[in-house]
C-alpha cells in the first residue's frame, strides 16, 4: 500500500491530506470550496478516484460535488433532493407536528461495488440513491413509509440521517441511524424498514425503552463481521451481534459514554475507539484533556490514549462523522475538532500527532488507503 | 443585453469572472432572468431558487438600481435601466447568511 488520502470537512471548506504508508509527512490541499460548509466528502470503495462531497450553505442551499481523478478537480452534480410524494409531518421539539423540509445531506456513502451508486442521508430525515454517479436523486421511500414517522423527533444538530451502513455481503441489508429516530434497517434492498432499538434505553424519552426515539449518535461495522455493530449513543455506548435486532451496554469503565464517534480498527473487528465527552450540555471531553479510549475486546473495558494529545485546557468537540480509520498494518486512525485540528495516530491509537491545528472546525474526516 | 451579477460563491461555482449578460426575448422580468441564467449555468440550479417550487431562497435577495426587488413579483418588469443594460440586475447573499 502506498499512502493515504484523508478526506476533511469543515465549516468553510474542505481539505485533503495526503501520505505515504509512513504517515508523518503530510501535504495539505485546501481550502477547496471555501466558505462553504462542507459536511462529508467520501471516496468510492470501488474507485478510489471517485469522491463525492456535500457542499452547502445557508444562503446557496445544497450542492454536491464528484471528483473522478483523486480530488484533483471537481464537478457539481445535481442536487435535487425531492421527498417522494407529500412528505407529512415529523414531531417539532416541542412534540406538535412538523412538516417535512430538506435542509442539507448530512453524509454520502458510496456503494461497496459501483462508483456510480451511491446513497445520501438528508436532514430532515429521509434516504436517497443515485445510481448514475449522483446526477440524479430518488429518495429510498420505503424507509418513511413506516408508521413510526410522525413519532421522529430533531435532535440538537436537527433531524437528520447521519449514518448509512451498507453491508458488504448482502446489497439487500442497509442499517441507517437518525437523530433522534434511532437505527432502522431493511434486509430486501430498501423496499422495507423497521426500527431496530430493542436494547437501547433513553431516560429523555417518556419510554425511556421506545420503539423510537432514541437519539444514535453513530454506528459502525467492520465489514469483515457485518452483523456485529457498534454505537456511541447520546449517553451509552451500544452493542449489536445480530445486525441491529438487539442492542446491550459495553460502556464499561469509561470516564463519560457520551459521545459522539465510534470506529472499529481495520485489522480487528473486536477493537473499537470512542472519543468521550463530558455531557450533552458540555461538548467538551471530561477534565479538559483529550483523550481516545480503545477497547480491544469490543467494548466493556477500554484504555486511554493520550500520547501527543492535549491533556489540559481542552475544550473541543469531535463531531459524529469526524474519525475514520485506514486499512494498514497497524491501522492509521484519525480525527478532527471542532478547533480545527485534524489528528493522526498510525500505531493504532497508541501515539498522536496533530497533521493541522487550525481549519475551521471540523465535521467530517474520511480516510482512503491507496493502492 | 442583460446584466446580472452574482455573488462570488456562485461566480465560482459557474465558473464565471465579472458579470453575466444574457439576452432575453420576451418580457425581461426576475423570473426569465433567471430561468436564462439557470438554462446557461445549470449548476446554478437550486442555489438561488428552490427546486420545485422555484421560490426565492430565504437567504438570497435581488438588487437593481438601488432598490431591493426581494418582495416584488417575480413575474414584473424589472427597471428600464436593467433592462438597458445600464444598470445590473444582482442576485445577493444577504448579510445574515454566514
Amino acid at each position: 500500500m502506498s499512502g493515504v488520502r484523508v478526506l476533511v470537512g469543515t465549516r468553510k471548506g474542505a481539505f485533503i491530506l495526503t501520505a505515504d504508508g509512513g504517515r508523518d509527512d503530510w501535504r495539505v490541499e485546501g481550502p477547496l470550496f471555501g466558505g462553504w460548509e462542507m459536511y462529508h466528502l467520501k471516496g468510492s470503495p470501488a474507485d478510489p478516484n471517485r469522491i463525492y462531497a456535500s457542499q452547502s450553505t445557508s444562503w446557496f442551499g445544497q450542492l454536491i460535488q464528484r471528483s473522478d481523478d483523486g480530488g484533483a478537480s471537481w464537478q457539481p452534480v445535481g442536487n435535487e433532493f425531492a421527498y417522494e410524494g407529500d412528505p407529512g409531518t415529523h414531531q417539532w421539539y416541542d412534540g406538535t407536528p412538523h412538516p417535512w423540509e430538506f435542509a442539507r445531506v448530512w453524509h454520502l456513502e458510496p456503494s461497496h461495488a459501483d462508483p456510480d451508486v451511491v446513497y445520501a442521508g438528508v436532514e430532515d430525515a429521509a434516504l436517497f440513491r443515485s445510481a448514475d454517479g449522483g446526477k440524479s436523486w430518488q429518495e429510498v421511500a420505503g424507509l418513511r413509509a413506516q408508521d413510526s414517522v410522525h413519532a421522529w423527533q430533531p435532535g440538537a444538530g436537527g433531524l437528520c440521517l447521519h449514518t448509512i451502513l451498507l453491508d458488504p455481503t448482502d446489497p439487500d441489508r442497509i442499517r441507517i441511524a437518525i437523530s433522534a429516530a434511532g437505527v432502522f434497517g431493511t434486509d430486501d434492498g430498501g423496499a422495507s424498514w423497521r426500527p431496530m432499538n430493542k436494547g437501547l434505553r433513553s431516560e429523555g424519552l417518556p419510554d425511556p425503552e421506545a420503539e423510537v426515539g432514541h437519539c444514535v449518535h453513530h454506528v459502525a461495522m467492520h465489514p469483515s463481521r457485518p452483523a456485529t455493530l457498534f454505537m456511541q449513543k447520546h449517553w451509552d455506548v451500544m452493542r449489536s451481534d445480530d445486525a441491529g435486532e438487539t442492542w446491550r451496554e459495553v460502556s464499561g469503565n469509561l470516564p463519560s459514554d457520551f459521545g459522539f464517534v465510534i470506529d472499529v480498527d481495520s485489522n480487528d473487528p473486536d477493537t473499537i475507539f470512542v472519543v468521550p465527552i463530558k455531557s450533552d450540555s458540555e461538548h467538551y471531553p471530561p477534565d479538559g484533556a483529550l483523550r481516545v479510549f480503545r477497547s480491544r475486546s469490543g467494548g466493556e473495558e477500554w484504555e486511554p490514549l493520550t500520547k501527543g494529545l492535549p491533556q489540559r485546557d481542552c475544550y473541543v468537540n469531535v463531531l459524529r462523522d469526524a474519525m475514520a480509520l485506514d486499512a494498514m498494518d497497524p491501522c492509521g486512525v484519525y480525527f478532527g475538532t471542532t478547533g480545527g485540528a485534524v489528528y493522526v495516530s498510525p500505531d493504532g491509537g497508541d501515539s498522536w500527532s496533530a497533521i493541522v491545528h487550525d481549519l475551521p472546525a471540523v465535521l467530517s474526516v474520511e480516510v482512503q488507503t491507496l493502492p | 443585453m442583460i446584466r446580472v451579477l452574482l455573488p462570488a460563491h456562485l461566480k465560482m461555482l459557474a465558473r464565471v469572472q465579472g458579470e453575466v449578460e444574457l439576452d432575453l426575448e420576451g418580457p425581461v422580468t426576475a423570473r426569465t432572468v433567471l430561468d436564462a441564467l439557470e438554462a446557461r449555468y445549470p449548476m446554478l440550479r437550486g442555489t438561488i431558487r428552490e427546486h420545485g417550487t422555484s421560490r426565492r431562497r430565504a437567504y438570497v435577495r435581488y438588487f437593481a438600481c438601488n432598490e431591493d426587488l426581494s418582495h416584488e413579483s417575480p413575474d414584473l418588469p424589472l427597471p428600464d435601466a436593467v433592462l438597458a443594460g445600464t444598470e445590473p440586475f444582482m442576485v445577493v447573499g444577504a448579510m445574515s447568511g454566514g
